[in-house]
């Protein structure tokens, strides 16, 4: 890899996590209302996948996977706006975080029912095959959605077809508080995808390398119309399932072992072998980050709250009046 | 030209097709076999494989893949074999495809058509006979239409597939091959949120949707020497036609509002709480109700006619009603 690659994707990690580490700390200075997933830890999974995407790809990232609007394109400015509330949001302040999607980035929004996201990307997928396009469509869940039934109904059909869709499990261990044991019985989930006749394996989530090296064959074989694959990618989330969750469900041991793998210092220990001066190169990209991020921070707090009568809009294409006297 | 419910229903799919290439159709069966009722007979054929799409038994996946379609400039018909099934897709609606446009703040469309065979008088038994449309009547962004003609079958479904919101169709299986009418060979479309006003009377209206709808044109005519009744087909449940509602209870006074669906929490309900409240000084008698009883609809042959309206509730209804 270039060296301006390898700064590139070190970009793209410290400015997910700066955005996650501000979102932090609004929330904690209480100009956030509503859930705050941070997804602090898990950045080289959603950097990696996207990073290896082209625009008319599409992406349904799941709550956390905030790193993967901007890694897609999203403007940060847009979707602090969306985080906030207001009406520069993709949702207009129709509902907050990730449930409003980016369509001009190629970026479905998702909803809280986990794993509702996957029938939507198989379809898409289909009108890609059946068209004859060779975009491809990334859809992220969680190691807890693996449980709900939409996921099954989505890799069986994209399996039947063989379809132009890459499966990515984000593997965190817990799905709020309940431990991969008692989520699912198998060794792993990737080995499902034999079951759908489609490759699955497993990944090291953390390590970039690795990320971007699987997300490179998998996208590669689905725009060759090889087939959907599923890539199991083990990581940690930092924080609780949302800001409020102290996640002391969990040993303090195991999230210092966690930490002593962390994707963004990973990288950079990846950085100095290869002789680049990581000092200089940490200094400038931390006040490049900063800098969107507190552009990002001061345009949605510029940016206008809706008015209550906006409830009202973008329901139907074209308004319906239910007032008749 | 004559032709069946189910045929208006076909022909609808059928030149839809062949109008715009972005329609498709989705479902179990519909393909090599055509549909179990035949509603998609020979569209595959014509269209391929990739446009009348045989579907695992996966309704959640039917509906969800038809909203990633849809995002891509596509208008699928989400095919469930019987309506019944529709629970199994439940979430896809109501979470995915209702709220599609309203969370991404009107930058997309979400033009699926949800549709197949409802409603019960053919013991069909507990899954194969529900009208479970007061469910999707209740979720704000999307239409829900039940045509009780052939006519209507065939202009609200085109209009259902030429529409940029997700509807709910409800084709009721009883009327499948029972309604052979003339409609036109020329293209049209029955505009989504227009009721009918089927018959003009002046001394108390119904409003109805599905075989009670027919019950009370036929009641209309029998009685007609007694008293003279309103009829209103109401087409489409959401939006609902206020205005034709109301214009018809301000003049004739009563209301009565039926459907095949369960009484309490149906589509019926609101009808009347609402003429209750705004046509208050034009009532001249409680707004009353006829639907199914409070109950599943059973197999058994009694008691599936006890359970559901038939004519003689109907007429019996009106003559209560007219008795005020």
């Amino acid at each position: 890899m270039t060296e301006q690659k390898d700064r590139e994707l070190y970009y793209w990690l410290c400015l997910v996590r700066e955005f996650e580490s501000r979102i932090s700390a609004l929330d904690k200075q209480g100009k956030l209302s509503g859930g705050v997933y941070s997804g602090k830890g898990q950045e080289a999974v959603t950097v990696g996948f996207c990073h290896a995407l082209r625009k008319d790809d599409w992406i349904f990232p799941l709550h956390r996977d905030l790193g993967a609007f901007l890694v897609k394109g999203s403007d940060p400015k847009r979707l602090m706006a969306q985080i906030f509330g207001r009406r520069d949001g993709f949702s207009k302040g129709k509902d907050s975080y990730l449930h409003g999607g980016d369509m001009g980035n190629g970026i479905f929004g998702a909803t809280s029912m986990l794993g509702a996201t996957l029938p939507v990307a198989a379809g898409m997928a289909f009108k890609f095959k059946a068209r004859g396009e060779d975009s491809v469509a990334v859809a992220f869940f969680g190691e807890g959605a693996s449980s709900r039934g939409d996921v099954h109904e989505a890799m069986n059909f994209a399996g039947v077809h063989r379809l132009p869709v890459v499966f990515v499990c984000e593997n965190n261990f817990y799905a709020y508080s309940t431990p991969n044991n008692l989520q699912f019985a198998a060794d792993s989930l990737a080995e499902r995808a034999r079951g759908y006749g489609f490759k699955g394996e497993i990944v090291n989530g953390n390590d970039l390398h690795s990320v971007l090296d699987s997300a490179r064959k998998a996208i590669a074989r689905a725009r060759k119309g090889e087939g959907p694959t599923l890539v199991e990618c083990k990581t940690y989330r930092y924080h609780g399932h949302s800001e409020h969750d102290r996640a002391e469900y969990r040993e303090q041991e195991e999230v210092i072992t966690w930490e002593s793998r962390d994707p963004v210092m990973l990288w950079e220990v990846y950085l100095g072998m290869k002789k680049h001066d990581v000092e200089a190169i940490r200094t400038e990209t931390a006040e490049k980050v900063r800098r969107v991020v507190e552009e990002a921070v001061a345009f949605a707090e510029a940016s206008p709250p809706p008015e209550g009568p906006e409830a009202m809009d973008d329901l139907y294409a074209m308004p319906i009046d239910t007032e008749v006297p | 030209m004559q032709v069946t419910y189910i045929e208006a229903i076909r022909q609808a799919m059928e030149e839809e097709m062949a109008r715009d290439p972005n329609v498709m159709l989705l479902g179990e069966d519909v393909g090599v076999l055509g549909g179990p009722f035949k509603a998609s007979a020979g569209l595959q054929e014509k269209f391929g494989p990739d446009r009348v799409l045989d579907m695992p038994i996966s309704e959640s996946m039917i509906v969800g893949g038809g909203v990633g379609l849809a995002v891509q400039g596509m208008r699928p018909i989400c095919e469930m074999q019987f309506i019944d099934f529709i629970s199994c897709a439940f979430d896809q609606i109501v979470n995915t495809a209702a709220t599609l446009r309203y969370r991404h703040g009107g930058q997309t469309a979400c033009p699926i058509v949800v549709r197949g065979p409802s409603g019960g008088g053919v013991h069909g038994g507990l899954y194969h006979s529900q009208n479970p449309e007061a469910w999707f009547f209740h979720v704000p962004g999307l239409k829900v239409v039940a045509p009780s003609t052939a006519y209507d079958a065939k202009g609200l479904l085109k209009a259902a597939i030429r529409d940029d919101d997700p509807v709910i169709y409800f084709e009721h299986k009883f009327f499948y091959r029972r309604i052979k009418e003339e409609i036109p060979e020329d293209d049209y479309v029955v505009p989504i949120g227009q009721a009918a006003l089927r018959r003009e009377g002046r001394d108390l209206t119904v409003v109805a949707y599905g075989p009670p709808f027919h019950a009370a044109m036929k009641a209309a005519r029998d009685m007609e020497k007694e008293v003279d009744i309103e009829v209103i087909d109401l087409r489409t449940l959401l939006p609902l036609d206020w205005g034709t509602i109301k214009s018809s209870v301000r003049k004739t006074g009563k209301l009565l509002v039926l459907h095949e669906a369960r009484l309490t929490g149906g589509v019926g309900a609101e009808i009347a709480a609402r003429v209750a409240q705004d046509c208050f000084e034009d009532l001249d008698g409680p707004v009353m109700r006829l639907a199914a009883r409070d109950t599943h609809t059973p197999f058994a042959a009694a008691m599936e006619d006890y359970v559901l309206p038939n004519q003689d509730k109907v007429t019996e209804a009106i003559r209560k009603l007219a008795a005020y």
